[in-house]
């Protein structure tokens, strides 16, 4: 288990037999012909007169983005074409070649995270790792992970601080208390979207379709771990700094307008590599693998260690434990 | 203004006849008010050209003015139910004839606020994705999918309802109260619907403890019917002084009672759920401290809070002593004290104080931006100039000025 978590051989194998499908939902018959009419009338109405192909490609690229399905409604080729347009959309906004897969769950895995309270030392490498590796905005300097500096002997996150800026960590009387998308076995979230643009997939991550989300933010008010972020504008990226491999459901450039939250780096996780916040942790207190594998470090710490879920009363089942070392 | 045809086309024909055949006043009033929707409507292309990065939202506060603006109107169009249920039900014959109005103003308010919604959201040309069939409406588990479903009923019931009464007016025909009884019924039933969904839409999130309240929903309706009626009995008055449109005793002593009624349930509500979010230190306790104390807080929230219960304290106070209620200045005075206080209260003074702390325990700041108040003065405009012709129309086909030809 050196870097691996998973059956990683047997499920990339699995992975390539199925393609890039995912698995469909029945689907009604009427619908589609009514989506199919639509994007039929939306090519009339744009090619006004000329042929849709007389288009430029941005502007076939908008409307085939602006009539795309659901994520889990599209068949094979659907998909192949949104994932191509996910690309040439990455060159034009960013000048940078980008590769968008999106690799199914892999049969036998569901993911867990852990994290060693007792190790952390609120270095915030994790922030840092995690915003490069998703393409998230520079601007606001905010990521997925946020790493509450805590007064000793207490957990009341009221006296948290958010914003700590020591010379060195640790300091002293303080303890650090990292929290991201705590990947919700009953998600408030998912529960909360009024058009099923995010959910749980079958591996146990959270995921939200940046093309299907309408941006009405009620998740963001849902979720108990404040683990869900807006793109209130399009997000600020240095060019050298794009992460060229991407995920549909992970880190493809997103636009304004959007949610977007962690996924368990999707698009390394599922190829058996860890998130990047556990690669880049410098003390090792982050756990992750899979709670499938009986001889995975994850249910080992399940196993034999004291943990502890975040807000467990919120009723909303986290995937992700937080444990302290034993006396 | 006497159409020739008894139809629906010669309804349409003479109604807009009647609203170009108008007086220069209501003209230039309407004239004001579509440079202020085309003032306000810049405001949002400049909003979709930026983002709602234009707005003072952030990620800690991801509802503002927009939100609150909407939470307001929705009690306001639920507030019809309050001369819908004396007219139809109860048999009240003097509330008929201010029925329909009241039923333009619901119109007006959820047309409003679901455009408030519309002007909110991040990608409005996803909108489709909530339709039946073509999207994926995710219904009935999420509350927001329920609210826009009720709304969107409740608007087409009450246009339904506002145009066959218009065209049985028109055609001097009084319409059968048994046909009649069935969408008065849906109407009263979908108006307390659609803010208890509202509320519920708040109410139902544990991570949000100031709205995880089981009094949110009752105090959303008491605070909708007070709100409701003090603006019914300006907008009655206004007419009564500007149009052929005459207000009855009756009318007023009804809507001045419900006044005073839901006022006084909403303020004894309101203390009800300040005791229970203040006594006892617990998650409940800290947005309501920051709230009234203005300690740490954002001190406008703080400010508009305080100042609308003050409002509805001296509006109470008016609406329940007979010798200051029955002086029509007063009354008018206290019902646009209402009016305020609770769009305040039940706006800005609901919504900042759920996001804020966060379920970090992060405090946080907002104020309105310049582009937001005038989108949203772009949207009230839309409903200003709504009830403003159905106004003039439903004045018109109930005084008899725009009528069919009877052939008999």
């Amino acid at each position: 288990m050196e870097n691996d978590y998973a059956p990683s051989k047997e499920g990339e194998r699995a992975a390539s037999k199925s393609g890039n499908s995912v698995p469909k939902q029945p689907d009604s018959p009427q619908r589609r012909r009514l989506l199919k009419g639509a994007a039929a009338a939306g090519v009339v109405v744009a090619g006004a007169g000329s042929a849709a192909a007389g288009l430029s490609q941005s502007s076939r690229d908008a409307l085939g983005s602006f009539l795309q399905d659901h994520y889990r409604r599209m068949d094979r080729q659907e998909i192949q074409e949104a994932l191509a347009r996910i690309e040439r959309r990455a060159e034009r906004d960013h000048g940078v070649a980008i590769r968008c897969g999106n690799q199914p769950p892999i049969a036998g895995v569901a993911f867990g995270y852990a994290l060693n309270l007792s190790r952390c030392t609120g270095t915030r490498r994790c922030v840092d790792a995690c915003i490069r590796e998703n393409n998230t905005g520079r601007h606001d300097g905010l990521g997925n992970i946020r790493v509450l500096s805590m007064p000793d002997n207490t957990w009341d996150l009221s006296r948290a601080d958010h914003h700590y800026q020591p010379e060195t960590v640790p300091e002293k009387g303080r303890w650090y208390l990292p929290v991201q998308c705590q990947q919700c076995g009953d998600p408030a979230c998912v529960q909360a979207c009024p058009v099923e643009a995010t959910w749980r997939e079958p591996d146990g991550m959270v995921v939200v379709d940046y093309d299907w989300c309408i941006g009405c933010r009620y998740c963001a008010t849902a979720c108990p771990y404040w683990a869900r972020r807006f793109n209130w504008r399009d997000p600020v990226i240095p060019k050298g700094e794009i992460t060229p491999d991407t995920h549909y459901l992970g880190n493809r450039p997103r636009r304004r307008g959007v949610m977007e939250k962690c996924t368990l780096c999707v698009q390394r996780s599922r190829r058996g590599s860890y998130p990047a916040c556990h690669q880049a942790c410098p003390t090792g207190a982050r756990i992750f693998g899979n709670l499938l594998d009986a001889d995975s470090p994850i249910r080992y710490v399940l196993e034999h260690k004291r943990v502890y879920r975040l807000k467990e009363e919120q009723g909303t089942d986290p995937q992700f434990w937080y444990v302290v070392d034993g006396p | 203004m006497n159409g020739t045809d008894s139809g629906e086309r010669g309804l349409f024909s003479a109604l807009l006849v009647h609203q170009w055949r108008s007086p220069w006043q209501y003209r230039f009033w309407m004239a004001g008010w579509i440079a202020v929707l085309i003032w306000g409507g810049g405001g949002w292309i400049d909003q979709l050209r930026h983002g709602l990065s234009v707005t003072g939202l952030d990620n800690r506060v991801v509802w503002g003015l927009y939100i609150g603006n909407f939470t307001f109107l929705v009690g306001v169009a639920a507030a019809a139910v309050i001369l819908v249920v004396p007219a139809y039900l109860m048999e009240y014959r003097q509330v008929r004839k201010v029925t329909l109005l009241g039923e333009s103003l619901a119109i007006a308010a959820v047309t409003m606020s679901l455009l408030f919604v519309f002007v909110d959201i991040g990608r409005p040309e996803r909108i489709w994705h909530a339709l039946p069939l073509l999207g994926s409406l995710h219904f009935p588990a999420s509350i927001l999918a329920w609210d826009m479903v009720v709304l969107s009923l409740y608007l087409l019931l009450n246009t339904a309802i506002v145009l066959v009464l218009l065209r049985a007016g028109y055609r001097g025909e009084t319409l059968s109260h048994r046909r009649l009884m069935p969408w008065i019924v849906a109407a009263v039933v979908l108006g307390i619907g659609i803010h208890t969904v509202t509320a519920f839409m708040l109410s139902g999130l544990p991570a949000r403890p100031y709205w995880n309240s089981a009094v949110l929903a009752p105090r959303f309706i008491a605070s909708a019917f007070a709100a409701g009626a003090g603006m019914m009995l300006l907008l009655f008055h206004l007419l009564n002084r500007l149009s052929a449109f005459s207000l009855e005793k009756g009318v007023v002593s009804l809507l001045t009672g419900v006044l005073t009624f839901s006022l006084w349930i909403t303020l004894y509500q309101q203390a009800s759920e300040l005791f229970v979010h203040s006594y006892g230190a617990t998650v409940h306790t800290v947005a309501t401290q920051w709230l009234w104390s203005g300690e740490g807080g954002v001190a406008f929230v703080t400010d508009s809070v305080r100042f609308a219960l003050l409002l509805e304290l001296v509006a109470v106070v008016v609406v329940t002593l007979p010798g200051l209620r029955r002086r029509g200045g007063l009354l008018m005075a206290a019902s646009l004290m209402t009016v305020i206080a609770i769009w305040l209260e039940k706006g800005m003074g609901l919504v900042i104080p759920g996001l804020l702390p966060t379920p970090l325990g992060e405090m946080g700041d907002y104020a309105p931006t310049f582009t937001e108040i005038r989108i949203s003065l772009g949207v009230w405009a839309v409903g200003i100039l709504l009830f403003s012709s159905l106004a003039r129309a439903v004045i018109g086909v109930e005084q008899g000025t725009v009528r069919a030809f009877s052939d008999a």
